[in-house]
């Protein structure tokens, strides 16, 4: 991938509430705010902090499945009624299943980098709680192969990584696995505690950890190799960020310290038609992340903070052991001894990540960038982690489907 | 006959009722779900919704679709692999179709009553009228074309004088479910003599299917749960009567201060005020008609139960399951007045709480609330920490309390004393999950 061949920053991110079940304010029976209301909020959050919609030349909207969730397509068609500054201007909708957001995030730095545009507004989203679980889980099979639906499970993500646990589990011992993916939820609740924004922010289990690990599998009930604390929730919520040139983070008025560059990114797709080669590596995120650092020019070493795609805790595991971070078999125990937690030796996902923080799934890769954003310039308020100097370096990866299409990006704080 | 083969044709009495609904719904299940096992396919599955009414059978399949839909939703991993040969069902969405049109294709709602001279199996439903029950099933029994089976849901007519007087030749149980059948988990199950051992076996394993816990109870009348909350609701009307007439008060505040003390101290999910009008002042007076007549220490009679009748005030619920105005006056779902038999008028709690709670007194700190105890680990600990601090609290609540306590112990073994229950414990069980108590009334907390 070729370097940048101009500087890209990102700034005045906004993350709305993830709204679902753990949220108190949440009563699946009574009314609540449609997308309408998430767009809005999020694209007023940013535009606030940049001097209004005058200064946007144009916008990317990131969104999986509001045509099913919402019967609305035609999402593009939304971003003026953000701010009537916003009409007649270019805006798109792009969609990668639960990578939309990140698809969102690339989309608007090729347009800076094309020169199309020096301000972006970039938004992702998605308000899931208007079906139940079971109709939900439908849905979301669409970032699968259609053809493989008849044979998967009634939950189908859920069992599609189901199947990749149980094939870890195999390799390298149920327990140990189960250890570290305990560890990984907590984790996520820990840190989601931190973030006002997050789903899991009431949550007030004593001891999320011993929860995790007594919590077994149940096949009869759900899928056969995960627990519902393996998996992320249902969520509705956006998020939505600045993407700029040098000129554009003039004209906004932002200080550079308070932006992120983009040092680098990757962008990869592997064919939704064919299987995982191995259950127990996701072989695109593996790819693109990457591709991202060596886009970059560092190493794993040199990221002080990451965010990666834990729609279920093995996805957490087996993104760790992608980075290099562990060997192939030793991510759970990587996990376990608390190398991924706030303040272990490299911190993931400190707003609570997918498990914690929700997912709304065409949001995520946008927030995902909100919180690095955070981190990296001092903006993450109770959640905030210290940044080494010698590993200054934030990274995201954000994943559509089983490991299908991986958007990641590494960010530096502006200088 | 197979379980299956049985099951293949079946009729409801009285089938949009409150009770025979629940009763169609979980048998309709239970079919379908036996209809969709590989050795089933190609078996034509036939239940009848049999009830007067027209109106009520239309409401019975709206019903139907609500709940059906809610308990596909719950097992749809499992419904996935029943319709895995069907290519075209691939969502979940298609497959809880198909699972709501397979019972709504399966369950004819009808008011002819000759639809069940064809079946095998015929639950019984309808109002607790023995006369009635005799004449239908009588009538089936007669015209029937199989050898027909009779499930009677009756909860207070003994099912050997149903038997004797339909002549179903020992083809009959008890088979009592608890309001409202869906969610309650306790089934009655009444055996006479004459009962076939065939008829027993075919029951226990449709329980067990329906995954209920089953009591059998001996043939009298009232059987356990009726034999003891209609005791406990005569004691209820009892100490209100006494209540009022020992401190001087309109009979309307000693029957919220009974309902507070049944409800609160005695941590129960309701009074026995709102319980006699959950199940109907009418269904009540019925039931206490029914079995006042087998029972020679007692009178199970009750003139206010006569007075509220006369006064139109019978409590039960609208077809949408919303408490109606009994004994105690609802609002979403929460009373707010007493009945005045006097006055015949609602009289709202704010004009008299304050004085009677304060009159009752304030509750020891352990108190505990019943929601609580549904989760509580040591349930008992906590109860038994509440109990022993009411006996040394010295209130007109705790006073009532103690002695409403020791009395439905009473009711409990004499149930057990006079043959009723075959012991202790089956009384417990029964209270607990046909009632949802949180502790069986024989025990030794009021001691």
């Amino acid at each position: 991938m070729k370097k940048l061949r101009r500087k890209v920053y990102m700034a005045a991110g906004y993350n709305t509430v993830s709204l679902g079940t753990g949220r108190k304010e949440f009563n699946p029976r009574t009314p609540r705010p449609g997308i309408e209301h998430y767009i809005s909020e999020a694209g007023q959050g940013v535009l606030k902090q940049i001097g209004g919609a005058q200064n946007v030349d144009e916008s990317v909207i990131g969104n999986f499945m509001a045509g099913r969730f919402n019967y609305q397509g035609h999402l593009d068609g939304f971003i003026p009624m953000i701010d009537k500054g916003l009409s007649m201007k270019p805006a798109v909708r792009v969609e990668g299943a639960c990578a939309s957001g990140g698809l969102s995030l690339v989309t608007g730095i090729r347009q800076v980098l094309a020169e199309t545009s020096d301000v972006v507004l970039s938004m992702g989203f998605e308000v899931q709680n208007t079906v139940k679980a079971i109709y939900g889980a439908d849905i979301l099979a669409m970032a699968g192969w259609f053809q493989k639906r008849k044979k998967g499970h009634a939950y189908f993500f859920p069992g599609q990584f189901s199947d990749r646990a149980g094939a870890y589990y195999e390799k390298y011992g149920f327990d140990r696995t189960r250890k570290g993916m305990a560890r990984w939820y907590a984790n996520a609740i820990e840190n989601a505690r931190l973030d006002p924004t997050a789903q899991e922010y009431h949550n007030t289990t004593p001891d999320p950890y011993a929860t995790a690990l007594k919590m077994k599998p149940n096949g009869a009930s759900f899928v056969d190799h995960l627990t519902v604390l393996d998996c992320s929730k249902v969520s509705d919520g956006a998020s939505a960020i600045a993407i700029c040139s040098e000129e554009g983070l003039k004209r906004i008025g932002v200080d550079k310290k308070d932006a992120v560059e983009v040092i680098g990114f990757g962008h990869a797709v592997r064919d939704i038609t064919s299987d995982p080669s191995d259950l127990t590596e996701l072989e695109t995120i593996k790819f693109a992340a990457h591709q991202a650092l060596e886009n970059a020019g560092i190493t794993i070493d040199q990221v002080g903070t990451v965010e990666t795609h834990d729609c279920f805790s093995i996805a957490g595991i087996l993104a760790v052991e992608a980075l290099g971070l562990a060997a192939k078999g030793e991510g759970a125990d990587y996990v376990d001894a608390g190398h991924t937690g706030r303040n272990g030796k490299i911190p993931f996902n400190t707003t609570g990540g997918l498990i914690g923080w929700g997912h709304p799934t065409g949001g995520t890769g946008v927030h995902q960038a909100v919180t690095i954003w955070q981190q990296l310039t001092g903006k993450a308020g109770d959640a905030q982690i210290t940044i080494d100097e010698k590993r200054p370096y934030g990274l995201t990866i954000n994943m559509g489907g089983d490991d299908v299409t991986v958007t990641s990006i590494v960010f530096k704080r502006g200088e | 006959m197979t379980y299956d083969e049985r099951l293949q044709n079946v009729s409801v009495l009285g089938a949009a009722g409150k009770m025979g609904s629940g009763i169609l719904l979980l048998t309709a299940i239970e079919m379908v779900d036996r209809s969709l096992q590989p050795e089933n396919k190609g078996k034509t599955f036939v239940l009848n919704a049999i009830d007067v009414s027209d109106e009520a059978l239309a409401g019975l399949m709206d019903y139907l679709k609500v709940q059906v839909r809610k308990i596909a939703e719950k097992k749809t991993v499992w419904l996935r692999k029943m319709y895995a040969d069907r290519e075209d069902l691939i969502e979940n969405f298609d497959i809880i179709d198909e699972y709501i049109f397979a019972v709504i294709r399966m369950v004819r709602p009808v008011t002819s009553m000759e639809e069940a001279f064809r079946s095998s199996l015929v639950f019984e439903a309808v109002n607790e009228n023995r006369a009635l029950k005799v004449k239908l099933l009588s009538r089936i029994k007669e015209n029937s074309q199989k050898d027909v089976w009779f499930f009677t849901n009756t909860s207070s007519v003994p099912i050997h004088l149903i038997d004797e007087e339909a002549k179903l030749e020992g083809k009959v149980i008890g088979f009592h479910f608890y309001n409202p059948p869906a969610v309650q988990k306790l089934v009655e199950l009444i055996k006479t003599d004459n009962t076939k051992p065939e008829v027993e076996e075919f029951a226990r394993q449709y329980a067990a299917n329906l995954k209920k816990v089953v009591v059998s109870s001996n043939d009298v009348a009232g059987f356990i749960g009726n034999g003891h909350f209609m005791r406990d609701g005569l004691h209820g009307m009892k100490a209100a009567a006494k209540l009022a007439e020992e401190k001087g008060l309109p009979l309307y505040e000693a029957i919220y201060m009974m309902n507070k003390i049944t409800q609160d101290y005695l941590v129960r999910p309701m009074g026995i005020f709102q319980l006699m009008d959950y199940v109907g002042v009418d269904v009540m007076q019925f039931i206490l008609n029914v079995m006042n007549p087998f029972v020679e220490d007692e009178d199970l009679h009750s003139d206010l139960l006569d007075q509220m009748m006369e006064q139109g005030v019978k409590g039960g619920q609208f077809s949408s399951g919303a408490q109606k105005d009994g004994f105690l006056k609802y609002e979403a779902g929460k009373p707010v007045a007493v009945w005045d038999v006097q006055g015949k008028n609602y009289v709202p709690f704010e004009a008299f709480s304050a004085r009677c709670d304060e009159m009752l007194g304030s509750m020891p700190g352990s108190v505990v609330a019943w929601k609580a105890t549904l989760r509580m680990k040591n349930k008992e600990e906590m109860l038994r920490r509440f109990y022993t601090d009411l006996k040394t609290t010295e209130t007109l609540g705790s006073e009532l309390a103690l002695k409403y306590g020791k009395c439905s112990k009473k009711i409990g073994e004499k149930l057990v004393a006079d043959g009723v229950a075959h012991n202790a414990e089956d009384v417990n069980t029964v209270m607990l999950t046909g009632f949802y108590h949180a502790y069986g009334p024989i025990n030794a907390y009021f001691d």
